[in-house]
């Protein structure tokens, strides 16, 4: 059984249709990521697994359950978490304000999951009661993933994390998100970098105007002359 | 009452509706076709009547206009006598629409950058203090008593008991030349920006308008509307004082009749106007409770509200200029992927 | 309503150099006016700037978490003065709840039983509004203008209830004529004031305590920073709009109850007349702010009183609006910039 598996996903906003029928899945404890030019609906999907915006058709299953639009609110409890592209941080709360609202669902102690965060994300421990507006993109982006782990979560959606950010800081943060899997977690990953992001993956997914275009394994999409020429650039 | 009693009440009603509806045509500019949020018509309705009462109203007499110095004997002093009332009488609804237009010039110039709420505030901050102005400077307009014998236009062209007719065509007359202006200003490509404004700011902005210029152009042509509606009460009841101003009778009211009527439709602000002023002076009549004054506060508050939740586009929704094929639906504006 | 859209309103900012510097300038300008103005009316600014604050701020809450102007404030402020009303002067008295003139003050205990119940009944109120008419609104995904144009029909309708029920005469709290306190510097200040000064004090620490301290909170911080992020991290944001409603009306109908004890009577009008001098703080503050809401209050409230020294008591709201179009003009953003 797939640890999550959407089937012919119909979605969009208002009268707008984005997603003409996408399925995807993804194993427990594996990285896939979705490439495709702007505008192919990749955003929109992992959004509408979310529940941020309500499919029309179609269904997706997390573990065996339907979790079709459900709200985000409930979606989260079930144990998959979503870093959005951009203002993905509270910037007028503390770092540890943002961690607290991470865990926000959770009832017991979870003071030891927070010192596990400043231990992953060193660069955020020394400014724990600073507000996260003042942080650097690449900060704030440590900062966005260690929010979203704070449930600890099985599956982990990242809509673009290195959108933005300096070259520098890019192979640092998917760093960071190999280390992140290699500690469990399954992520689905949407990125513009796809050749670094195929390089973590096990599988890939091509979109294309709202509709699967490719599937395969993550090394063979990058060696497939068609994909590196149409989406790898070159 | 006789029948030549109720022709004369019906006529008396429809002047008012008339005029009424020349506000909600402002309106109509500012926000049915710009989405411009303003809530302070009073503001504007007495700085019509006013001005043109001030400009209008001849040399006052010391005995009755205790304080009263300004205006007035206006025509006289500037020499212009010859030039006959009547046509003064339409140089002070052009200077109304004109002060109108400049203190909109103002307000606009100052919030139409910023969030688009802090218009709303600051016409609601305008149209207090000007209220209050004219309240307590009785130098400027008498006060608290207000001024009264304002002239009739073209009083001397027919008896007193046929005057009604007389100012029922002269407003309607006016009312055609406004909506024929505003339905020809809407209809041109000037008119498709505002429109394209109300519906996506930024892409509008995006693709090369001065959305700032566009919204102003529209403030100011709404409230010189507002302004000759404004002068065309004061004529009609002869007696402006500061208490006509009550945000309930100069804005709420005018609000409920644009968005009953259909907002972005001009037939429908007439209509609306009609409606809207059809229920209130008929809820006098009715028995009992129902005819307090402070029920139809209520009313005026519900009615707004109902049209809202029940009925967003009123009687008569927004008549659809553009071709099927490149309509948009407002609130769908986000495609972001 | 779906896209997350990057709104970094700060409901409350750290306090910073910017604002060490405007607290300095103001204490400056009250200095430099010493010889001039009557200390009396500065000191009694600061108690009606302490109702407009208390406004204001719940004003700020609105903004701040559903990003409207809500116009219909002031009446709550009115409606809920006349619970207090109804309470103190019907049904108290019936249960053998009667009294005025404790100790120092105008009123008797039974505003402390009164003051309770009618930011319970605000409150609930509000969130039955925001249930009937707001919360549809928003599913419906329809823009703040036309929230706060429902909000104005609100307004309306409110003020015409008030009118129905209690008639458009003035009322009065049950009330006995107390001594004012006589200060140096011929400064009289009625006891009453010190009561609401006191009360407004101890509201704002709590506000701030439960903002910064409990979980609900700092999780209605979150979702005025980004409501789609609070989402997915889990927050029902429906529930935080429902406290944000009963905290808002709640400090409402405080500043009603407070205005009435501080006029000395009750008006229906008297919360729509506040309205202007409520948006003007929180512009002049800054939208969404709620220490600039405080600090743009009490300025306002200094500078309404001030200028009866010179001008007729009417002109409270064109001072406020003027100061609020210089505002405008000089800083548009507020005096502690907020970011939109």
């Amino acid at each position: 059984m797939s640890l999550l598996k959407v089937s012919n996903i119909v979605a969009g906003y208002g009268e707008t249709e984005i997603l003409h029928g996408v399925s995807i899945a993804i194993e427990e404890g594996h990285v896939v990521t979705i490439i495709g030019p702007n505008g192919s609906g990749k955003s929109t999907l992992l959004k509408a697994i979310f529940g941020l915006i309500k499919p029309k058709k179609g269904q997706v299953l997390f573990q065996g359950k339907d979790i079709t639009g459900l709200a985000p609110e409930t979606v989260v409890r079930r144990g998959l978490c979503y870093v959005p592209q951009s203002s993905n941080i509270f910037p007028s709360l503390s770092i540890n304000e943002n961690l607290e609202m991470g865990a926000f669902i959770r009832t017991d102690d979870f003071r030891q999951r927070l010192e596990e965060m400043y231990l992953l994300f060193p660069d955020l421990a020394g400014r724990r009661k600073d507000r996260a507006g003042t942080l650097s993109g690449g900060q704030r982006q440590m900062l966005a993933l260690a929010r979203a782990l704070m449930l600890d979560p099985a599956l982990l959606l990242l809509d673009e994390p290195s959108a933005g950010l300096a070259p520098s800081m890019v192979g640092s943060v998917f760093e960071k998100i190999l280390g992140i899997n290699r500690s469990g977690v399954a992520i689905l990953l949407v990125e513009q970098n796809a050749r670094e992001a195929l390089k973590l993956s096990s599988w890939g997914y091509v979109l294309a105007s709202g509709r699967n275009q490719l599937e395969d394994r993550g090394e063979n999409l990058l060696n497939n002359p068609d994909v590196a020429r149409l989406y790898l650039g070159g | 009452m006789d029948l030549s009693g109720i022709i004369g009440y019906l006529t008396g009603f429809a002047i008012m509706a008339v005029i009424y509806a020349i506000f909600c045509l402002g309106l109509n500019v500012h926000w049915g076709y710009t989405g411009l949020f303003n809530i302070g018509i009073a503001g504007f309705f007495a700085l019509g009547a006013y001005t043109s009462a001030l400009l209008t109203t001849a040399s006052p007499d010391p005995l009755m206009f205790e304080d009263y110095v300004f205006g007035g004997d206006l025509p006289a002093r500037l020499g212009f006598w010859n030039l006959g009332i009547d046509l003064w009488f339409f140089i002070a609804l052009m200077a109304a629409a004109l002060v109108c237009g400049v203190v909109a010039l103002f307000i606009g110039f100052l919030t139409l950058r910023l969030r688009e709420d802090y218009l709303a505030i600051a016409t609601l901050g305008i149209a207090e203090s000007i209220r209050i102005i004219f309240l307590n400077e009785r130098w400027l307009a008498n006060g608290s008593k207000g001024l009264y014998r304002i002239p009739k236009f073209l009083g001397d062209l027919v008896s007193p008991q046929h005057y009604d007719y007389l100012y029922l065509a002269a407003v309607v007359t006016i009312l055609f030349i406004l909506y024929i202006a505003v339905d020809r200003a809407i209809k041109s490509p000037w008119g498709r920006v505002l429109k394209a404004i109300r519906e996506d700011e930024l892409t509008t902005q995006a693709s090369g308008k001065n959305v700032f210029n566009f919204k102003l152009q529209s403030f100011i042509f709404g409230a010189g509307i507002m302004g000759i509606g404004g002068a065309l009460y004061a004529h009609n009841v002869r007696f402006v004082d500061p208490i006509t101003f009550d945000p309930l009778l100069a804005t709420f009211i005018i609000w409920a009749m644009l968005m009953v009527g259909g907002s972005g439709n001009n037939k429908g602000a007439i209509l609306g106007a009609f409606v809207v002023w059809g229920i209130w002076t008929g809820t006098q009549f009715l028995p009992g409770f129902l005819s307090d004054p402070n029920l139809r506060y209520v009313m005026t508050g519900l009615l707004i509200l109902a049209v809202i939740l029940l009925r967003p586009g009123g009687v008569l929704s927004e008549e659809r200029v553009v071709s099927r094929l490149s309509e948009t639906r407002p609130g769908d504006a986000s495609t972001e992927t | 309503m779906t896209t997350t859209s990057p709104r970094t309103q700060r409901l409350i900012p750290k306090w910073n150099a910017s604002y060490s510097v405007v607290a300095g300038f103001l204490i400056l300008l009250i200095l430099g006016f010493f010889s001039i103005i009557k200390l009396e009316l500065m000191v009694n600014g600061l108690f009606l700037g302490a109702i407009i604050a208390l406004g204001a701020i719940s004003l700020s809450l609105i903004y701040g978490i559903l990003n409207f102007a809500h116009l219909a404030q002031g009446d709550f402020m009115t409606l809920g003065a006349y619970i207090a009303l109804f309470l103190l002067g019907t049904l108290l008295p019936r249960l053998g709840l009667e009294g005025a003139g404790l100790g120092p003050f105008t009123f008797g205990y039974p505003v402390f039983i009164a003051l309770p119940l009618a930011i319970l009944a605000m409150a609930a109120i509000a969130i039955g509004l925001d249930v009937t008419i707001y919360r549809r609104l928003r599913r419906r995904g329809v823009s703040k203008v036309l929230l706060a144009m429902t909000s104005l029909g609100l307004a309306i309708a409110l003020r015409g209830a008030v009118q129905v029920i209690w008639g458009g005469d003035t009322y009065q709290y049950p009330r006995l004529s107390k001594e004012f306190y006589q200060l140096s510097m011929g400064i009289r200040i009625p006891p009453d004031n010190l009561f609401i000064g006191a009360m407004t004090i101890v509201l704002v620490v709590v506000l701030y305590l439960f903002l910064t301290r409990t979980r609900i909170g700092k999780a209605m911080r979150a979702t005025s920073d980004n409501m789609d992020l609070a989402r997915v991290s889990g927050i029902n944001t429906e529930n935080i709009i429902k406290w944000t409603w009963a905290l808002s009306a709640g400090l409402a109908a405080t500043a009603g109850v407070f205005l009435a004890i501080f006029q000395a009577q009750l008006l229906p009008i008297m919360g729509w007349r506040l309205l202007i001098l409520l948006f003007a703080s929180v512009i002049l503050g800054g939208i969404g702010n709620l220490y600039g809401a405080l600090v743009g209050a009490l300025i306002i409230g200094v500078a309404a009183e001030v200028s009866t020294q010179w001008l007729n008591p009417a002109y409270k709201i064109v001072i406020a609006f003027v100061i609020m179009i210089a505002a405008l003009l000089i800083r548009p953003k507020g005096i502690f910039g907020v970011k939109d």
